[in-house]
């Protein structure tokens, strides 16, 4: 078992013809993802990684089966394409887009809300579940099947966590980068949620960093509902206030979102904080041994 | 995107916000002719740096004459101005904004933000206007009011009557200020800001309402379909150094510490800091090659980190997943080669063919200290610096 994404899930890719889609799609079929066709305006009818190309998602979806979708295009189209995948129906849109404009996202947000449709990102990895399933950017073969859940706001601190995991034996449930912007489509909180209802799940990690305030309504969450055992860890604790750290989401701002603060509010609601970066596999073991 | 006060200005008229007169001046001659132009009885001159807490570093002063405008100009124009947020180093003041003075009688606060915990946009207002809207939040934070905005009908004029209410207006001083709000929402769609504060917005003594700073930050993200504002970028407000990376896509910023370090994503990097740290070093900058590190970027990130003469040791830190560690390595070297390296280099590469790298490095003669985990580079990386 796992969250949102199996070896069941029929994808689309959004943006199959373009230089990161159409390499990323070929990591996926790879991997041994189901990607069932691909969404580019004004490529309906041509064949693209060995799968079919649609000029749009409803109709991909109508003709495929899709539930799931995942984009690749530019900043300034993707927006319009998570709505488009939204209005097509499919269960889970996975936006790997950087640079997208914060407004854009707003509407995007208030689009969404009341849809049946959930979206991870933008501007993340996306979403593996070990052995079955791989939608996004992130490098399959550090991966393994196992109980161990995974949620982060960044990329190769991701991997960097998951290879820690994967050394020690310890195998992934379903590993979501949740993305590094200030609007995202799913939330710790939401993940956390998932994750306390997977039977298959035993402990959650969870990577946050500077600025917002995601952690601590994690952590607000976790106080309250939390079944399982949750591992932290804060990146940014160096970080100077009002520099934006890379991710648009990573600034620290009126003094707010700082990484000391995010780490007390966690270790207030009972979760395992780690100091440092390196010992976040061996601190995961711990706790299960434990 | 930080933009000038002057700039905000523009920006205020073009979308009939209410605010002052002004001209910004490069010269002393400009200022005065400035004064000239908005008569008087009182003038403010202002310098125009992207940092706030200008008055109390001497950066804003009241001029009666077009002579006080000219000398004050002559005397702030190209003085070094430190206040709270610019640091000890200050920045040089390269224009002034000469404005129309207005007897003030009451001092409010707006401001325009996203709320990230909602998703929505957000207008706050306070009483607590000229001072510092973090120092309301946190002292008397029932003082500052907030009107959600729901993004499919727009800030409402209800919810700007709320507001201006709310700030203990009346008469005709609701529907200036509802009016303000709400022509300062449009313009806040309208550049892609992405915060928009007005402190203060003054009630002058002639009943006016009138915005008298203005601090509008645009969003990066959005720069491209605003190119008339993208043009707006002053590279003299920002870290040379941080100029030069973004010609290059890197993601760097500039710390007090001496141990540099290039990583690829900014959460690593960030992680790659605070390891620094924890091994009892100080990261010398954040540096974020992107998440998909190549020969080109690595060579680029060597070339910015190593002119910050403060650098004692570097830290590479790389973990490949579509980027093969391979082909990072035979980067990191030809960068060694190229540029004269002479502070010693940890080299950290983790993921795809890692193996391979570790061997290209060792077989490379040149004297690359070899990392095995990110526990291990930060120690080593602290222990070459301070040997060094």
């Amino acid at each position: 078992m796992s969250i949102l994404v199996n070896k069941e899930t029929r994808v689309l890719v959004q943006g199959i013809t373009g230089g990161e889609g159409s390499f990323h799609t070929r990591q996926m079929i790879e991997y041994g993802t189901k990607v069932v066709g691909g969404v580019v305006p004004g490529k309906g009818g041509q064949t693209a990684e060995g799968v079919p190309v649609f000029n749009a998602m409803a109709e991909a979806v109508w003709k495929t089966g899709a539930n799931a979708s995942v984009i690749f295009v530019p900043a300034a189209f993707a927006a319009d394409a998570v709505m488009e995948a939204a209005a097509a129906g499919v269960a889970l849109v996975v936006c790997i887009t950087e640079g997208i404009p914060t407004l854009d996202m707003v509407r995007v947000y208030e689009y969404l809300r009341g849809s049946n449709t959930r979206m991870i990102g933008p501007n993340c990895p996306g979403i593996i579940t070990p052995g079955e399933c791989k939608i996004g950017i992130m490098p399959g073969f550090i991966h393994r099947p196992g109980r161990v859940g995974v949620i982060s706001r960044s990329g190769t601190l991701t991997y960097e966590a998951v290879h820690q995991l994967t050394t020690l034996g310890l195998g992934q449930s379903t590993c979501i980068g949740i993305g590094g912007d200030p609007i995202v489509g799913t939330h710790f909180v939401d993940a956390l949620a998932l994750f306390n209802d997977d039977p298959d799940t035993d402990a959650v990690l969870l990577i946050g960093e500077i600025g917002g305030s995601a952690e601590e309504e994690a952590a607000a969450w976790i106080a309250q509902h939390g079944k399982k055992p949750v591992v932290s860890f804060i990146a940014g604790r160096t970080a100077p206030p009002g520099k934006r750290m890379g991710h648009a989401g990573a600034i620290i701002a009126g003094g707010h979102g700082t990484a000391a603060e995010k780490m007390e509010a966690l270790a207030k609601a009972g979760i395992t904080v780690c100091e440092s970066p390196a010992t976040l596999g061996e601190t995961v073991k711990h706790v299960l041994e434990a | 995107m930080k933009i000038h006060e002057y700039q905000a200005k523009d920006l205020l008229v073009r979308y009939n916000v209410a605010t002052t007169g002004g001209y910004v001046a490069t010269t002393s001659a400009e200022a005065r002719a400035a004064a000239e132009k908005l008569g008087g009885p009182l003038i403010v001159v202002k310098a125009q740096i992207h940092a706030g807490g200008r008055g109390k570093g001497g950066g804003i002063k009241l001029a009666r004459t077009p002579d006080e405008v000219e000398a004050l100009a002559r005397k702030m124009l190209g003085m070094t101005l430190v206040t709270h947020q610019t640091g000890p180093e200050g920045r040089i003041v390269r224009s002034v904004y000469v404005q129309e003075g207005v007897e003030i009688e009451r001092e409010l606060y707006v401001g325009l933000v996203l709320d990230r915990a909602q998703s929505k946009l957000v207008m706050m207002a306070s009483t607590e206007g000229g001072v510092e809207i973090e120092q309301v939040a946190a002292t008397a934070p029932e003082k500052i009011l907030r009107e959600t905005i729901d993004p499919r009908v727009g800030l409402l004029p209800f919810q700007a009557r709320n507001l201006a209410y709310g700030l203990g207006l009346d008469g005709a001083h609701i529907r200036q200020a509802t009016s303000f709000l709400l022509n300062l929402y449009t313009l806040y769609q309208a550049v892609d800001a992405s915060l928009a504060e007005i402190n203060p917005l003054a009630v002058t003594k002639d009943g006016r309402l009138l915005a008298l700073d203005a601090k509008i930050n645009i969003d990066d993200n959005a720069l491209a379909r605003h190119p008339d504002l993208a043009a707006w970028r002053d590279p003299n407000e920002e870290e040379p150094l941080e100029v030069e990376a973004g010609k290059y896509h890197l993601n760097y910023i500039k710390l007090e510490g001496n141990v540099a370090c290039m990583v690829n994503g900014a959460g690593l990097a960030m992680a790659t800091m605070d390891i620094i740290k924890l091994a009892g070093g100080q990261p010398a900058n954040f540096l974020d090659v992107g998440g998909g590190a190549n020969v080109e970027t690595v060579r680029n990130g060597f070339r910015i980190l190593l002119f910050d003469p403060n650098v004692r040791a570097v830290l590479i830190n790389i973990f490949g997943g579509i980027v093969r560690c391979d082909r990072v390595a035979s980067g990191v070297i030809e960068a060694v080669k190229e540029l004269t390296v002479s502070v010693p280099v940890v080299v950290r590469l983790e993921g795809t063919n890692a193996a391979e790298a570790a061997i290209i490095l060792r077989e490379s003669n040149l004297s690359f200290i070899v990392a095995a985990s990110l526990e291990d580079a930060a120690q080593k990386v602290v222990a070459a610096a301070n040997a060094a």
